[in-house]
């Protein structure tokens, strides 16, 4: 199971956390991944960007994610960790 | 930065308190508040010129016991408002005198307008009032020609609409700890600074300390929304970024807990049919107190302060939360045990100040900071009259057009007295008691830096710059949580 925690803190939420959200959303659905990752928020991980939005995989922190980079994000967050 | 040249306060009884809070914090950072317990009186009032009172060693007596409360006050008493007897001036409170200015005039208006027959002449024919006929109603007053009746009353009295302040036997003010809301009005209102509420500023500072930067655990600051009409010197943004040159990890607004009591209160509401709100500290111990029949009507949603810090604490158990806010009453309230579990301190914006200057942090020197979760729905809830928005948006925003909200919404205290007092009687015709005890809505708590003309425009202001337009794009987030 994969932890991903999507910052929703001011910093990112102005920068578009709900965006990827959704983003997130989709893709876990039309993969069917429901079973296999979990999605959950946090307030600040701490690591304000100047862009994009911070999100933790596991253990793991991605700074910077925006709708142009969530493809390349996600494929390496989350399906190369999760082995798909 | 000196904060003598800043017009940061309403009045100099704030800015004395403000500076007893400054002097115990920075004692505490630096470790030697037991050594300098006896020194601060000292280096607030230096010299042999009395500048407040009739002397130096009275003033430095009360000074010590403004430190005192600073630490949080006596542990023998509950209540949150506290008297300084020895600071109480204790006032003249004889109610209504016929003072010199009385002409004898022929006309005798006081005398006709006298629902008691308590004014009588004299043989210069000046008016005299019959103590123990008057009943206070003022009338001889209003029609006076030469304003030469007035009404003594303690300011402390007048301010408290409850009347929860008597006269002890050695004629200083004395608080009913039964009738007390905690909400401030008398600390705000006391011209010589002899009721105050008390501080648990050390406890923040504790709470900030054990945090160690964040290594042991998180602490967030909730803060309330009327943060927007203060500290006008300095952008919100800086005031955030102070907040976590203090050590806060972060700040999260207290206004998105209340854009999920819209959501949760507004079902209630339809599911009941009349409901009295519960964000006001102040006007649920009301409630409780005065109305016991009304009680079952409280909505049984914790307030915006306590429904944000449980959502942190959901998502992180191991985070501190402190609300800082403008309220006296809420440091009541996080004492409660439905509301301790989620939030571990409460400050007033007085004690912010206090706190940053105590740590030399100039909040006009800082880069901006960001700040938004809430909706400008939940930012609304700071101002009278928000909150029964919110609602009425939520139940939109819900779909629920089967029920008509009609809010009462009650700025102060006596406005919502009207209002139990009719439900009481049944003869309200509205099915939602907004209840702030606070004139205005919390904007003009006792724990503000200023009650201006102008706050509630800053915070509307404020809410029209948020993010999130709708209650429910600005709830979505915290399903994730």
């Amino acid at each position: 199971m994969v932890i991903i925690q999507i910052c929703v803190g001011s910093s990112c939420h102005l920068k578009g956390s709900e965006d990827i959200i959704e983003l997130l959303k989709n893709e876990i659905d039309a993969r069917g991944l429901e079973n296999e990752v979990t999605l959950a928020g946090s307030f600040c991980a701490g690591k304000c960007n100047r862009e994009g939005v911070t999100i933790t995989v596991d253990d793991e922190v991605y700074t910077g994610v925006t709708r142009e980079s969530f493809s390349e994000f996600f494929r390496k967050a989350v399906l190369e960790k999760s082995g798909k | 930065m000196t904060m003598d040249n800043k017009r940061v306060f309403d009045t100099k009884v704030q800015y004395l308190k403000y500076k007893v809070l400054r002097e115990v914090a920075r004692s505490a950072w630096n470790g030697t508040l037991l050594e300098d317990l006896l020194d601060i009186p000292m280096r607030i009032v230096p010299g042999k010129t009395p500048t407040m009172r009739c002397c130096v060693y009275k003033e430095r007596a009360i000074l010590a016991e403004r430190v005192k409360i600073a630490m949080g006050g006596s542990r023998d008493s509950q209540n949150v408002i506290e008297v300084i007897d020895i600071a109480c001036d204790e006032c003249p409170a004889a109610g209504y005198e016929v003072t010199d200015s009385c002409r004898g005039c022929l006309a005798h208006r006081c005398e006709d307008v006298c629902p008691r027959g308590a004014i009588s002449f004299d043989h210069d024919h000046t008016a005299h009032i019959d103590k123990s006929k008057c009943v206070e109603c003022g009338r001889c007053s209003k029609v006076c020609p030469y304003s030469a009746i007035t009404n003594r009353v303690r300011p402390c009295q007048n301010a408290c609409k409850i009347k929860a302040i008597s006269i002890n036997e050695e004629g200083a003010a004395a608080i009913d700890k039964d009738k007390c809301i905690s909400c401030g009005a008398c600390v705000y209102q006391c011209p010589f600074g002899a009721i105050t509420d008390k501080s648990y500023i050390l406890d923040v500072i504790d709470l900030i300390r054990k945090s160690r930067s964040g290594k042991d655990y998180k602490l967030y600051a909730a803060v309330a929304p009327s943060i927007s009409s203060q500290f006008t010197y300095a952008g919100l943004g800086q005031v955030v970024k102070g907040l976590k040159v203090l050590g806060f990890h972060t700040v999260v607004e207290a206004a998105l807990g209340a854009d999920l009591v819209a959501c949760t209160e507004s079902r209630e509401l339809v599911e009941k049919g009349f409901l009295t709100s519960s964000c006001c500290p102040a006007f649920v111990a009301y409630i409780k107190s005065a109305f016991p029949e009304l009680e079952e009507h409280i909505s049984h949603d914790l307030s915006p302060m306590a429904a944000i810090a449980k959502y942190i604490k959901d998502s992180e158990p191991n985070a501190k939360v402190v609300f800082i806010g403008p309220c006296t009453a809420k440091k009541t309230e996080v004492m409660k045990k439905e509301v301790r579990p989620y939030v571990d301190a409460a400050l007033t914006f007085e004690e912010l100040q206090a706190l940053f200057d105590s740590r030399d942090i100039d909040l006009t020197g800082l880069e901006d900071d960001v700040l938004d979760n809430a909706s400008y729905f939940g930012r609304i809830f700071a101002r009278s009259g928000g909150l029964s928005d919110a609602v009425s948006e939520a139940l939109k925003e819900q779909g629920i057009d089967d029920f008509e909200l009609s809010a009462c919404a009650c700025s102060g205290i006596e406005e919502c007295r009207t209002a139990l007092m009719k439900k009481k009687r049944g003869v309200l015709s509205e099915n939602f008691i907004e209840g702030m005890a606070c004139t205005g809505g919390c904007i003009g708590g006792a724990g503000c830096l200023t009650h201006g003309e102008k706050n509630k425009a800053q915070v509307d202001a404020y809410g029209r710059q948020a993010l999130e337009k709708t209650i429910s794009d600005a709830v979505s987030v915290l399903k994730l949580l």
